[in-house]
């Protein structure tokens, strides 16, 4: 703890040395002791996976009851056939990456894109349906994320999809991203501009 | 409306999109034309433009009309002013958003004007100002965006009501009386924090830009949209205050080992992006002021994260909790969405901070320039790495360039104002702007852009669009969105 002469002390170095800096935020060694611990019980509804699994909540689920909550819940907006309508097309794409085409755009979709299996289970669990988002069991939610990625091809028996192998599926684009490189370095401009 | 032929082959989604926002545009270009108020005010003026209409715009019409008023000074001055005054503000007699219509008197020095406090404490804007935020149409109005009327703004901050906007799940209404900040993960002491805890910690003042990296996405492969607030609208200034969010990391301790934290909003879509830590104790902080007062709705009332220089979808709104890790979440908005796919089928990923870029806001697309003379050329300049060094302007689309003057305050991660004096000779002309930040980054041309990322569909790599803009202005003065390079 903290006396209140120390406190002062402290308050007043930091007050000078932020006075020196503009921009970038001077490291505050202080502890204020506002807000209170939260609890075990205040954080159980929070979810939010890493991809390598670690924070999905227990549950499993199967291809078939995703098929089932799909139809019901999710094919009004995203398709029959999870071409995508209001929402996101889900599936297709494969091979469209790759282009140079101004006239053609490249098809993104969980099957063609997505890097981690993991986000589709968090971004269904957080976010959709669209209008009644959070509703969905966690079984629900591993049911439709195994619905979607046997859709995909990227599933292809009928196994359970659990919070102990959903982090195991090999996306296909897992590979398809790279750093930041910018600042990009610019070739000298056109010396001839023109309307283009 | 089909910019881009559909291509049943192929996603039709973006083109769809693309030819949503024309018509926004075009359905607000139709409304401002016949505003004498507004810059885009031509009321003798086709789709084609004729000589007449031309020599009809030379006349002054509107009291605020940036351009006709060049022609206000320069002819009959005191008689354009009478016009002006017996001018409706609108066709329909009826107050803009945000503004209360009151009968307009005759002469203002002959009777009392409104009573104080009539507004109930809380002020309006003049009910001759029309600018408003114009909305990407989208078949459902919660994930949208609406775009900040830049071609109407003076010096540097954009008014808080004009904020550009980018929602995913609509605006989320919540009461501050139990609004909670969680933050954990790893850390030591896991806690939650009321509205009222975080407002008692030191707080810091920054006005910084917040820019939507996909800001100016229409204009890759074809220059698509008519004004600048489509062209460019997806960035504003405000002013924000809250508490250094390095405070707050400080206040649980953070355990070794975490690198990255989630910062998660409280609104339907629980919209949530990665941060890396080591920026998170540089600069970033949560607001909860704008321009002096409380942050607003629709920008993440009652707490909002900034994230300086960073793209917007990283200023989370309506934030309710902070979780560190070891490596990022790789959450759909940083996967899916917020990645720069390249020809190669690579995709840039975790590509945050928005490079140095400036437009020309006036005189920009749809204006009319009334006659030959003189015009203020002005913009504005901003770089995510710092402070704007230098601004050039070209006349001649890019041949010759001439530094424009800059207005302090020149800030770091904020917008700055240039002004260019600029006589125009009745001939064609190309207007670019060019910036240059601290670090020695030079905006490039689109052509530059395009021989790096490519245009792999009609919407390119969608995201960080920081360009030359061109705007070309025809014999008879009329400014249009070209692609000059």
């Amino acid at each position: 703890m903290f006396t209140t002469t120390k406190l002062f002390l402290l308050v007043t170095v930091f007050g000078t040395l932020s006075a020196f800096n503009t921009y970038a935020i001077s490291a505050d060694a202080i502890h204020y002791n506002f807000g209170e611990p939260a609890s075990a019980n205040d954080l159980k509804d929070f979810v939010s996976p890493l991809p390598d699994g670690r924070g999905l909540p227990a549950g499993s689920g199967t291809i078939a009851h995703g098929k089932q909550i799909y139809e019901e819940k999710c094919a009004s907006c995203h398709g029959q056939k999870l071409e995508g309508g209001l929402g996101d097309r889900l599936i297709g794409g494969r091979g469209t990456l790759v282009n140079d085409d101004p006239k053609k755009a490249p098809i993104k979709t969980v099957e063609s894109y997505w890097p981690y299996a993991t986000t589709l289970f968090d971004y269904i669990k957080r976010a959709m349906p669209f209008y009644s988002p959070g509703s969905l069991t966690n079984d629900e939610v591993y049911s439709l994320a195994g619905y979607i990625l046997s859709q995909g091809n990227i599933i292809k028996n009928n196994d359970p999809i659990t919070s102990e192998n959903l982090a195991k599926i090999l996306m296909p684009n897992r590979d398809g991203f790279i750093p930041d490189h910018r600042p990009e370095h610019f070739k000298p401009a056109d010396k001839n501009p023109q309307l283009r | 409306m089909t910019i881009f032929e559909p291509d049943h082959d192929h996603d039709t989604k973006s083109k769809l999109k693309i030819a949503s926002l024309v018509e926004a545009e075009e359905a607000f270009l139709a409304k401002a034309r016949i505003s004498a108020n507004s810059v885009y005010f031509s009321p003798n003026v086709g789709s084609a433009g004729s000589a007449k209409g031309i020599e009809h715009l030379q006349r002054p019409q509107g009291r605020r009309h940036f351009l006709a008023s060049v022609a206000a000074l320069a002819g009959s001055g005191v008689a354009g002013m009478a016009l002006a005054q017996t001018t409706p503000p609108s066709p329909e007699n009826k107050a803009p958003a945000g503004a209360v219509w009151r009968p307009v008197p005759e002469d203002a020095t002959k009777t009392q004007g409104v009573a104080i406090g009539e507004d109930g404490g809380y002020g309006t804007r003049s009910q001759f100002e029309t600018e408003v935020r114009w909305r990407f149409t989208t078949k459902t109005p919660f994930s949208s965006w609406s775009m900040t009327p830049l071609e109407h703004g003076v010096g540097i901050i954009t008014p808080s009501g004009l904020h550009f906007e980018r929602d995913h799940g609509g605006i989320a209404t919540i009461d501050p009386a139990t609004h909670k900040l969680f933050v954990h993960g790893m850390v030591k002491q896991p806690k939650k924090f009321s509205m009222s805890d975080v407002k008692r910690f030191p707080s810091i003042s920054r006005i910084h830009f917040i820019e939507c990296s996909g800001n100016g996405l229409t204009e890759w492969s074809k220059p698509t949209l008519k004004t600048v607030q489509g062209t460019h609208g997806l960035v504003s200034t405000s002013e924000w205050t809250g508490v250094p969010l390095s405070i707050i990391l400080n206040e649980v301790g953070v355990r070794t080992g975490a690198k990255w934290l989630l910062v998660e909003g409280g609104d339907a879509s629980v919209m949530t992006r990665s941060i890396p830590l080591e920026k998170a104790m540089k600069d970033c902080f949560l607001a909860y002021g704008q321009n002096g007062e409380a942050i607003r709705p629709e920008q993440g009332y009652p707490l909002r994260l900034i994230v300086p220089g960073y793209e917007g979808n990283t200023h989370i709104k309506w934030v309710r909790r902070i979780e560190l890790a070891d490596m990022p979440f790789m959450t759909r908005e940083e996967t899916s969405k917020y990645t720069d796919l390249l020809p190669n089928g690579k995709a840039v990923q975790f590509s945050m901070i928005m490079e140095a870029k400036s437009v020309i806001t006036r005189p920009s697309g749809e204006m009319v320039l009334p006659g030959r003379g003189f015009y203020e050329i002005t913009g504005m300049a901003w770089s995510g790495r710092g402070r704007i060094k230098r601004v050039d302007v070209s006349t001649d689309g890019g041949r010759t360039w001439k530094p424009a003057q800059l207005q302090d305050p020149i800030l770091p991660v904020c917008q700055t104002r240039f002004r260019y004096p600029w006589v125009w000779n009745g001939k064609e002309a190309i207007l670019q702007s060019r910036c240059v930040d601290e670090t020695g980054y030079v905006q490039p041309t689109l052509g530059q852009l395009i021989d790096i990322r490519g245009l792999n569909g009609p919407i390119g790599s969608v995201y960080h669009l920081n360009a030359i803009q061109s705007w070309k202005v025809d014999t008879e003065g009329r400014v249009s969105n070209v692609h000059y390079y």
